[in-house]
């Protein structure tokens, strides 16, 4: 299982790239294993506000729906165009191709709270396995 | 995402293999099983399209053998067992006094005196019991086999043809719901023609101390035709598109068959008593209350068991089973509706569309009645 050292994680897991003000957001290599197949993905449209530890989509897979959290505070910039088309992307390359929407933060990338490190995500997944 | 119990499911024969070819494995009902190998919707293609291998070992054999056999079999199950062909199968039920469903079954009648009685994991237990009690009075013994025995099949188009080159037995002459003592691989066997994906298959009962070394040469055997192992979710995605009943979805003790729809397994033209008859003559002789029906999504979300289903926006009925159905590439659901609204929604098409919907996670997502199955293989 795969979780890249320079992002950052939550317990739901969710990952994001923090770049400046900007953040990119995704589902790990765990959760797209614990999911299976992918066949739609719902995520907030740009311009909406979305808050951290708060739902603000969906993902189906064959055998479930799970929520998408919002891993930090700020407005939905962008958003996968790719995704709706192919959401096969968030198996096939969950860090890359199959990353899931954009956040202008409302802080500073530096000061996110309650984000967890690579070592303390690969931790928390492998209790659960 | 929650983690699963501390408990240490059965293994089955196969389970060692399973982990070697790094299958995800799930717990399911008290058996360590493969939910998938890799894509569960490239296995599914490859039932519907070549061919699938499947491990069942979970599946409950149970053998009802001696004199008595069959009558004790019209006593305990629904059906008509006294009139199966040795070498013939029949899918059938077993009620409770009060015409709820126990366990789903096939039934295969290996002798005049010997049957071999399949069950869903899930109710194996409650199943041997049940049939213990009931053969009692009849020249009749009821043996729980599961542990002896592996279950493999092999089902999707090329399933024949890729089984051929194994056997002496000629496929040919094995028709759907038989079974034959054959030799595959070199290991005795009971072949039959039978499934749960809406496709061509065949089911191997072998000993376990066989499981695999048959897995193996099938697994060879197929290589070439597009062969791939496949798990439990292809397993229900396959037998949700052809509308096959699973037992805790579209079955339970609180319905009938005649609620699923599957009233015809009922014989009450049998002659002498049988567990559940008077319930369910009184039954099939009044109108049924909730009835079974196909559903398409019409938006992308997913219809799931427990869902709402919604006539006009008041809940008339529930979701059994759901899935994005890889075939037809859209949302997929089996439900219990009130047959007026089934009546309704099945005539009233043209200009009602949208009234019928599935409360999918607190919005309502319009769905259309389609007709069951959604998936019927190429003649």
């Amino acid at each position: 299982m795969s979780v890249p050292e320079e992002l950052h994680y939550t317990p739901e897991h969710e990952w994001v790239a923090l770049s400046g003000t900007s953040a990119s957001v995704g589902i790990t290599d765990h959760a797209q294993r614990q999911l299976g197949d992918v066949v739609y993905v719902s995520v907030p449209a740009p311009g909406t506000k979305v808050t951290a530890g708060e739902p603000c989509g969906e993902i189906e897979s064959t055998k479930s729906v799970s929520d998408i959290y919002s891993p930090v505070d700020g407005e939905v910039s962008e958003v996968n165009p790719e995704i709706d088309d192919d959401p096969g992307l968030v198996n096939s390359d969950p860090y890359g191709a199959g990353w899931l929407f954009k956040v202008a933060l409302d802080g500073n990338g530096d000061e996110q709270p309650g984000l967890l490190t690579a070592a303390e995500y690969a931790a928390l997944t492998e209790e659960s396995e | 995402m929650t983690d699963s119990a501390v408990r240490s499911p059965r293994r089955t024969p196969l389970t060692g293999v399973h982990e070697r070819l790094g299958a995800a494995l799930t717990d399911f009902a008290g058996w360590q099983m493969p939910l998938r190998y890799g894509s569960e919707t490239a296995e599914h293609t490859a039932v519907r399209s070549a061919a699938g291998l499947f491990d069942l070992s979970h599946m409950g054999e149970l053998f009802v053998t001696g004199p008595q056999a069959a009558a004790a079999l019209d006593y305990a199950l629904v059906g008509n067992l006294s009139a199966l062909q040795p070498g013939r199968a029949r899918y059938t039920m077993i009620c409770a006094a009060d015409g709820g469903v126990l366990d789903d079954l096939i039934v295969y009648r290996l002798a005049d005196g010997e049957f071999l009685v399949v069950a869903n994991a899930a109710n194996a237990g409650t199943v041997f019991a049940e049939l213990t009690r009931r053969a009692e009075g009849y020249q009749a013994a009821v043996d729980d086999r599961t542990a002896d025995y592996a279950l493999i099949a092999i089902q999707g188009p090329r399933a024949a043809a890729i089984l051929a080159p194994l056997t002496s037995a000629d496929l040919g002459q094995v028709k759907y719901y038989a079974s034959y003592p054959a030799s595959v691989a070199g290991r005795e066997t009971l072949l039959a023609r039978t499934g749960y994906t809406g496709e061509d298959g065949f089911e191997l009962f072998a000993r376990s101390a066989d499981a695999e070394h048959l897995w193996t040469a099938l697994s060879a055997a197929g290589q070439d035709h597009g062969l791939i192992p496949a798990g439990l979710a292809a397993r229900d995605t396959l037998r949700l598109e052809a509308g096959m009943p699973l037992y805790g979805n579209e079955l339970g003790p609180d319905l009938t068959p005649y609620d699923a729809g599957l009233g015809r397994v009922v014989r009450l033209d049998k002659a002498g008593d049988f567990v559940g008859r008077e319930a369910l003559a009184q039954r099939a002789d009044s109108p049924p209350a909730r009835q079974l029906a196909g559903l398409e999504g019409q938006s992308r979300r997913v219809p799931r068991h427990g869902y709402a289903v919604l006539w006009d926006g008041e809940p008339c009925g529930s979701v059994t089973s759901g899935a994005p159905s890889p075939t037809l590439g859209v949302p997929i659901a089996m439900a219990y509706v009130r047959p007026d609204v089934a009546r309704a929604a099945a005539s009233g098409e043209a200009g009602r569309a949208g009234q019928l919907a599935i409360d999918i996670r607190g919005r309502a997502e319009p769905a259309r009645l389609v007709p069951l199955p959604f998936y019927r293989r190429p003649a």
